[in-house]
């Protein structure tokens, strides 16, 4: 078994005419916490939706647990074990909090026969998926559509979570909780790789780093590492973290 | 915040104009007969449309050629009831419903198998370009009514009621066609299935999630566009469905049939808010009221009541009365 759970090798990815990914090599360890970071615009999106396969890779190679998945569709890839989250959450408004997490149960057709240990679990991380659990989930304030779109990416174990900023626009006190929620999922062996601009949450959170800048990763290593080496951050991120 | 507020008020518009009509038309009995006739007119309208408001509703699909399937249908139950005129001419009611159901069934079939078809070849092409599906749906219809003609001949052709079907029953001094009572019957069992299966099961919930996101249904593994043919399959043959019930309903077929009632069925989704089934189900009945009460009161204003009841309802609920959420 490799110790690299995902890896990308020299992934381009274009979207219509302009060219963003411009060969990414990225390591995502098995059950550590990789962070992506990089400035606005510099491709951390579009290398996860690469993964995704929302956008394609045109060249380069997408490999997830040994397995090439750079020409396999969206669906295919998620049945993989792989949980999404979008950086606009993906929440249906028009369901309720119930039904958007039976959608992404896929072992159950009724909410009867989600696993109910687990569904407890996600409730003390997640006070309010409970609270609201037969509202609309369009109704949620941002934080807890957050907190939701998290809830209905882990209702079923996964091999790996890709989490798209989840602290973006969030409360301080509803970070700390996010915090607390991925620091539970690491212990549970998971991978995950998080795009993330909060560098605090980064800190605190990731083991491993990789920053992109211009559709290319510039920087790839412990989180530790770069942390404390103001330096190094200066010339990857132009901030001390 | 409140658990989710069902909204009431779209279901009294169908009360509210057989009473607001009632003073206007003075004899109970013949408002009583109007107002049944209106229903079961309008049921048969909801099936013709409830396919197509599931086609646009998940699939955001403009499908103009949505009238070739209920010709299709009816042309298909010319063949069928002919083929067991010994039932139709029978006097016994269960042999005319089997006939009657044999026919439903074959027509849901063939409009299924050819909407399967139309969807690979005509509308994956043009998925996401609206002005695309326009043109080539209506081509695609143009073409299916040509190759209707080729197999049934140019001609109207009639289809008579079976025997037992015939007639009117009476209830107080309203006469009632046994007919529309089956149309009725068939429209409530079509909706009541629709609206099991999209609100009750996992497979509704898909196309429901998949109406408002797309992409997300597929991030959670789901193949959405799989889904997407299925839809465009039980379309199809709900249109087919509906072609049979309209055929017995005006008791002859002709190939232009599809694109006459394509009109109507579109004021019934705009009407009902562009991909819902219960806004389909009151734009319907709304429809099937207003065609009898103008018949029958101002008949020269017949022909644009439904156009003036559509602008009506928009004026008062610019996206319809039950608007899906991604349009």
């Amino acid at each position: 078994m490799s110790a690299n759970l995902l890896t990308l090798a020299g992934v381009h990815t274009h979207i219509g005419a302009y060219h963003i990914l411009h060969g990414v090599d990225l390591l995502v360890p098995r059950g550590k916490l990789t962070v992506l970071l990089g400035r606005n615009g510099v491709g951390k999106t579009t290398t996860l939706r690469t993964i995704m396969g929302l956008w394609p890779a045109s060249q380069g190679c997408v490999t997830f647990d040994g397995r090439d998945i750079t020409a396999l569709a969206t669906p295919q890839i998620a049945n993989l074990n792989i949980a999404y989250v979008p950086e606009n959450m993906g929440i249906f408004a028009d369901l309720t909090v119930k039904e958007n997490l039976l959608l992404a149960a896929r072992q159950a057709r009724r909410a009867s026969q989600m696993d109910k240990t687990r569904l407890g679990w996600i409730f003390s991380l997640f006070p309010a998926v409970e609270k609201f659990w037969n509202h609309p989930a369009g109704k949620l304030s941002g934080g807890q559509k957050q907190m939701l779109a998290v809830a209905r990416a882990i209702v079923e174990p996964r091999e790996l979570l890709i989490v798209d900023e989840p602290s973006k626009g969030l409360a301080p006190a509803i970070i700390n909780n996010m915090i607390d929620a991925f620091a539970q999922l690491k212990a549970t062996g998971t991978t995950i790789l998080l795009v993330e601009q909060n560098i605090n949450f980064a800190k605190r959170l990731g083991d491993q780093v990789a920053v992109i800048d211009n559709g290319r990763v510039v920087h790839a290593g412990a989180m530790q590492a770069l942390a404390q080496d103001e330096a190094l951050q200066q010339a990857l991120l132009g901030l001390a973290l | 915040m409140n658990k989710i507020d069902f909204d009431w008020k779209p279901l009294a518009l169908v009360p509210l104009l057989s009473l607001l009509v009632l003073p206007v038309i003075g004899s109970t009995s013949t408002w009583l007969t109007l107002t049944l006739a209106g229903l079961a007119m309008g049921m048969i309208i909801f099936v013709i449309a409830s396919g197509l408001t599931l086609i646009f509703g998940l699939m955001d699909v403009l499908n103009f050629g949505h009238g070739v399937f209920i010709a299709l249908g009816a042309f298909v139950a010319t063949t069928v009831l002919g083929l067991l005129t010994d039932w139709t001419v029978s006097p016994d009611l269960w042999r005319n419903l089997l006939a009657v159901f044999a026919a439903m069934a074959v027509a849901m079939v063939v409009a299924g198998a050819v909407g399967l078809a139309f969807e690979r070849f005509i509308v994956r092409p043009v998925y996401g370009q609206h002005l695309k599906q326009i043109l080539i749906t209506m081509g695609g219809m143009i073409i299916g009514e040509e190759l209707i003609k080729v197999i049934w001949g140019p001609q109207q052709i009639a289809l008579p009621l079976p025997e037992a079907l015939r007639g009117a029953v009476l209830l107080g001094d309203a006469a009632i066609e046994k007919y529309r009572l089956l149309a009725v019957l068939v429209g409530a069992l079509v909706f009541a299935t629709l609206a099991w299966t999209l609100g009750r099961t996992k497979i509704g919930l898909l196309i429901r999630a998949g109406v408002q996101d797309r992409e997300m249904v597929e991030a959670l593994g789901y193949r959405i566009k799989r889904l997407f043919v299925a839809v465009f399959v039980v379309g199809s043959a709900l249109a087919g469905l509906g072609g049979v019930l309209w055929a017995l309903y005006q008791q002859n077929v002709t190939p232009q049939m599809g694109a006459q009632v394509n009109i109507l069925i579109f004021i019934v989704i705009i009407i009902g808010g562009l991909g819902s089934t219960g806004g389909a189900l009151i734009g319907a009945l709304l429809v099937g009221l207003m065609a009898n009460y103008t018949g029958f009161l101002l008949p020269k204003v017949a022909l644009f009541s439904n156009i003036a009841l559509m602008v009506a309802i928009l004026l008062w609920r610019p996206q319809g009365v039950y608007p899906v959420a991604n349009r």
